[in-house]
């Protein structure tokens, strides 16, 4: 199956372990992903007030330049899929706002492209039984909290392909890969995302609150199919020892690099050294993490 | 707390801009509490989300451009969604701080961002964050 791919500027940089990992992951369980030609930035946020028109110019003319790879546009980037997703619902759905927006892009675009997220397709296009026979090495033991973030429940009547208050999917994905998915009450509250820029002690604050609800239930690592919770979830930690006495860190993974590993793929592009709690020796424990370059790794 | 109230300042300029930059029904909440229940920033507010609302109705929108609550909204959308009479919220935040930003401009310092940050944080971070902060 094939569907046009948007990148996005967090996985095309600091996400881009992320993004190597679902590329690779995605071939191996026949999901061709082609580029969006000519791509721009999203916006990384949907505008909130009512006449939003200039604001949605950005998503509308990625969605523009979808159109002429086919009609299925994915991403792996939950922000990006949020902010294409409702632009295109609106565009659907507004036909005088969307004659104005397609004045100013110089384009005829009425909604015809299909956004889905990664996840979802992955889901319910390819399946996750078929993923679970391309499965060379089970994560056998590998305890995984599974984390959502807000960007693809909600609001669920534009954007919800999953239960908004108990998702399963990345669950699921997670189970057909062989791991032990933990469920735990915070898996769909918000991080903060980039109130981290400006608040950080109140994310700090909602990332601990989720981290703990996690390990309370049990999970060893926490796995998110979203750039930005993955990086407020894992940065946060490495200071968290310092507020909270005795706290003990978790790695938080790319749905993706577990994904990768499970299949057995070459592993070493998917951004290990960018975590801030290093993953590999955790792995190394499960008997997941493996060979010269990897070893190096696990005893840092 | 002591309020006057009149169908003057019920009506007020401000909660006509509000209502019409948020397309939200301000009337339609019936306060049953759900948005500050579930809010998960609610904890670090001087006003809960319930309030916002509350006071958007009595035409006290001064009071809430005032409140630390409509810069830690994170438009989750927890709000919305579980709203049971479908008022998004966060629009109503965002309404608030556009209101108060087209007066006094930007509300972010970029000189506190530092160029390790820059390097270090996912994109998305920052053009979220200034997408929302700046006018």
């Amino acid at each position: 199956m094939r569907a046009t791919y948007f990148p996005g500027c967090t996985l095309n940089t600091t996400g881009k372990g992320f993004d190597n990992a679902v590329r690779a992951s995605a071939s191996a369980v026949g999901l061709e992903l082609i580029e969006v030609p000519d791509w721009n930035c999203c916006g990384a946020t949907y505008p909130l007030i009512i006449d939003n028109i200039l604001e949605l110019a950005a998503p509308a003319h990625v969605l523009v330049a979808a159109q002429t790879q086919g009609r299925i546009l994915t991403t792996a980037c939950t922000t990006c899929y949020n902010v294409l997703k409702r632009t295109n619902e609106f565009i659907r759905k507004h036909p005088d706002e969307r004659d104005r927006l397609n004045t100013f892009i110089e384009a005829e675009y009425q909604g015809e492209v299909n956004v889905k997220d990664i996840l979802h397709l992955l889901r319910d296009d390819i399946g996750f039984e078929s993923i679970q026979s391309h499965v060379q090495k089970p994560l056998t033991d590998l305890k995984v909290a599974c984390y959502y973030g807000c960007m693809v429940l909600r609001p669920p009547a534009e954007v919800g392909y999953d239960d908004p208050d108990h998702p399963t999917s990345l669950d699921d994905l997670m189970a057909a890969l062989g791991a032990t998915p933990i469920d735990f009450p915070h898996k769909n509250e918000c991080c903060g995302a980039y109130l981290a820029v400006k608040a950080p002690d109140v994310t700090r604050d909602m990332v601990y609150t989720i981290l703990r609800s996690a390990q309370a239930a049990g999970a060893e690592a926490i796995a998110t199919n979203c750039p930005l919770c993955q990086f407020n979830l894992d940065k946060q930690q490495a200071e968290m020892r310092k507020i909270h006495a005795g706290y003990r860190p978790v790695p938080v993974f790319y749905f993706s690099q577990l994904m990768g590993l499970a299949l057995g793929l070459d592993v070493r592009e998917y951004g290990w050294d960018q975590h801030y709690i290093d993953a590999r020796p955790l792995l190394a424990a499960r008997n997941l993490w493996q060979g010269e370059a990897m070893v190096e790794g696990a005893t840092q | 707390m002591r309020v006057r109230l009149s169908a003057e300042s019920v009506h007020n300029e401000l909660v006509r801009r509000v209502e019409e930059y948020s397309g939200q029904d301000l009337m339609a909440c019936y306060q049953c509490g759900k948005c500050a229940a579930g809010c998960p920033v609610a904890f670090a507010m001087d006003m809960l989300p319930s309030q916002v609302i509350r006071f958007a109705q009595l035409g006290l929108v001064e009071k809430l451009l005032e409140s630390k609550t409509i810069w830690l909204c994170a438009a989750c959308q927890t709000c919305y969604t579980r709203c049971p009479k479908g008022v998004d919220l966060s629009r109503i935040m965002e309404a608030l701080r556009e209101i108060l930003m087209y007066e006094q401009g930007s509300h972010i310092n970029y000189d506190q961002i530092s160029l390790e940050e820059i390097v270090e944080w996912p994109q998305q971070a920052f053009i979220g964050s200034f997408r929302k902060y700046t006018v």
